[in-house]
């Protein structure tokens, strides 16, 4: 049967019926929005609306995790590149894999044990409160922005690919909608709904995945090699495609991209947020022996399906669909199982998109009521709940905001804004948690130059680089202001924040009770006394 | 005022404090190798496809798996296997040591 499955099945994703697509998707939200109110709680505690009162368990922080971290880049972007460029696809997923050793190893447990709700917290633990606390609110809103926008941008053409729409108000109009989501997702359900959310994203991505996965090896009666020789067979580049070098052609651009990935996920504000929603160090260190899990696993089913997708649907019918690379995995559903199945995994997309767009949201409002606005501005005296209220409406702002971004970057090339985000997490921010968890002559001064110097740096480069002028895949193809080379600013801007913050300590001078604020830092963040516990409820 | 709080007075002492000392010295002996080890199999696997994309085209025997699919999925295998690790070693080694520490913090705490 197998022959006639890859051959007979020319998918053409105009014979699919974008009702089916509507009610499985209608579905999602009914469930989701329906738990959301559920578990949601008008006068939530600050510990409630950011940390979900850390109640949740490792396995299910853990799925959560996996579901906040697999966006629909991980899924459509890593099968379509698979499909059509190979290998070089399958660089991506590792490391974006290798990266959640970090986390475990180093970064994990000791920022549970020292922090309450924001990185900020650990990183101004024993540094200077205001000024470090502004820098890393800064660069988590930065983070933040550049991946919303990315994540909202996609939203507006994958829906318009998936429900057949061609109309530009019709983009404009599913960015709105799932901005509108986000913000009810996020101001009733708080940290708690969010999390729901993201759960049961993660189980239904996963398990389409591994279904799919299935049904591509049972073709190839689960021989791999028979799935690879497939795919070369339908691919233009033939044998190329098993080894790199098809999409990234300059080696050094590819390393730079490479750092970030690895370097960049302990870095990332919405990822270090998850922490706080376990009851201990203990359950965090479960969350990601879960994550580590469930990613690599979901990783590994994307290297079949891009495969797959090669082989049964082709290449050159995905790089001409409506959508190109990121057509592929709901393609391939279509020519595995039919329209309704296609609908199923289309839906499944829009849900990952949903899940991570709440996450990144109630990070960022998170960051700005609780460090720029309780923090810096009020001082720490604020009257109760009115710290939750300023997240709430925060929650409105962003997701405004990011409405209004997604409808302008919708056209441009914003895939590198996903990437950038990660070489700002890499550069900005994991420097200086490593160093204020491990080095302990590290101050202020040290902190301040690498933030600023690792963000700054990272933005320049990107405005220089040819994603953003001077080529014709470029933001502004007309212009031509890239006198920086390569596409990721991480070779450069991460070694320099890491060499900032040594010389900014160094030539700075420590504060009086800098001994005593480490030891307190470090005893607490090895031993986990003091820190956080679950809250009553 | 930090000079007189007693819990910063008292992490001063357990800082210093040979316990400690050896649960610091536990730490850095698992955690340090390992992450060498990791970013170093990591950046070598990420510049030899940059800068030797032949080498990762060698096939194995007549198949169509090539040394490039076996080192990727090597990346997968040591990434399972030190999470595992870390995890029993976490859970056997170091927690048995640090937990002692953090009541002893504690009561220090509530004795505030």
């Amino acid at each position: 049967m197998s022959a006639e499955l890859a051959s007979a099945a020319t998918p053409d994703l105009q014979q699919v019926d974008p009702v089916i697509n509507m009610v499985v998707f209608a579905a999602f939200v009914a469930v989701t929005l329906f738990i959301v109110f559920r578990v949601s709680r008008r006068k939530a505690t600050e510990n409630e609306f950011y940390a979900a009162g850390r109640s949740f368990s490792g396995r299910q922080n853990g799925i959560a995790i996996a579901g906040d971290y697999l966006s629909a880049a991980s899924f459509l972007g890593i099968c379509g590149a698979i499909a059509v460029a190979g290998y070089d696809g399958f660089l991506y997923s590792i490391g974006f894999l290798v990266a959640w050793l970090v986390a475990l190893l180093l970064v994990a447990e000791l920022l549970r044990n020292t922090g309450r709700f924001t990185m900020a917290d650990v990183l101004s633990f024993r540094l200077k409160q205001r000024p470090v606390r502004m820098a890393a609110a800064l660069a988590t809103l930065t983070v933040c922005f550049f991946y919303l926008v990315a994540q909202m941008a996609g939203a507006g053409n994958l829906v318009a690919l998936l429900m057949g729409f061609t109309d530009p108000i019709a983009k404009d109009i599913t960015i709105a909608i799932v901005g509108g989501l986000m913000i009810v997702y996020v101001i009733f359900g708080g940290m708690k709904g969010t999390t729901w959310v993201q759960i049961i994203k993660a189980v239904l991505l996963i398990a389409g995945a591994g279904i799919l996965t299935l049904m591509v090896l049972f073709i190839v009666q689960f021989d791999f090699n028979e799935l690879l020789q497939r795919a070369i067979d339908q691919s233009p580049e033939g044998e190329a495609i098993l080894a790199p070098g098809l999409k990234y052609t300059n080696p050094i651009d590819f390393l730079s991209l490479g750092l970030a990935l690895v370097l960049g996920t302990a870095g990332l504000p919405h990822v270090l947020m998850r922490f706080y929603t376990v009851p201990s160090a203990k359950e965090a260190r479960r969350s990601v022996v879960w994550a580590i899990w469930l990613i690599g696993i979901f990783y590994l089913f994307t290297l079949v399906l891009g495969f797959g997708a090669g082989a049964l649907v082709g290449p050159e019918t995905i790089a001409g669909a409506a959508g190109g690379e990121n057509a592929a995995a709901p393609l391939l559903a279509l020519a595995l199982g039919g329209p309704v199945l296609m609908a199923v995994i289309s839906a499944i997309a829009f849900a990952t998109i949903l899940a991570v767009v709440a996450g990144l949201a109630i990070t960022a409002a998170t960051s700005f009521a609780h460090d720029i606005y309780a923090s810096i501005i009020k001082r720490g005296d604020v009257a109760p709940g009115a710290e939750v209220k300023v997240a709430r409406i925060t929650v409105v702002v962003i997701g405004i905001i990011a409405i209004v971004g997604g409808i302008v970057a919708q056209n441009q090339n914003v895939a590198f804004l996903v990437a950038l985000a990660f070489a700002v997490a890499a550069s900005a921010n994991l420097p200086t948690i490593l160093y204020s968890l491990f080095w302990r002559r590290f101050n202020t001064g040290g902190a301040l130059w690498s933030m600023y110097g690792g963000l700054i740096s990272c933005v320049l480069l990107i405005v220089l680089s040819p994603a953003v002028s001077g080529r014709e895949t470029s933001m502004f193809p007309d212009a031509d202001f890239a006198i920086f080379p390569l596409s990721n600013p991480g070779i450069v801007s991460i070694p320099l924040a890491f060499v900032l913050g040594i010389v900014g300590t160094l030539v700075t001078k420590p504060s009086a009770d800098h001994a005593v604020k480490q030891a307190e830092m470090e005893v607490r963040s090895f031993t986990g006394a003091g820190a956080e516990k679950a809250s009553e409820h | 005022m930090p000079e007189s709080d007693p819990i910063a007075e008292r992490s001063v002492a357990m800082q210093r404090s040979p316990e400690f000392q050896r649960l610091r010295r536990t730490f850095m002996t698992f955690i340090l190798p390992m992450t060498i080890v990791f970013l170093a199999w990591y950046l070598a696997y990420v510049l030899i496809a940059g800068f030797a994309p032949d080498f990762f085209a060698i096939r194995i025997g007549g198949s169509n798996i090539n040394l490039g699919l076996l080192f990727g999925l090597g990346q997968f295998v040591t990434t399972f296997a030190i999470t595992m690790l870390y995890s029993r070693w976490a859970n056997r080694t170091y927690d048995p040591i640090a937990e002692p520490l953090a009541h002893e913090m504690e009561r220090a705490e509530a004795a505030r």
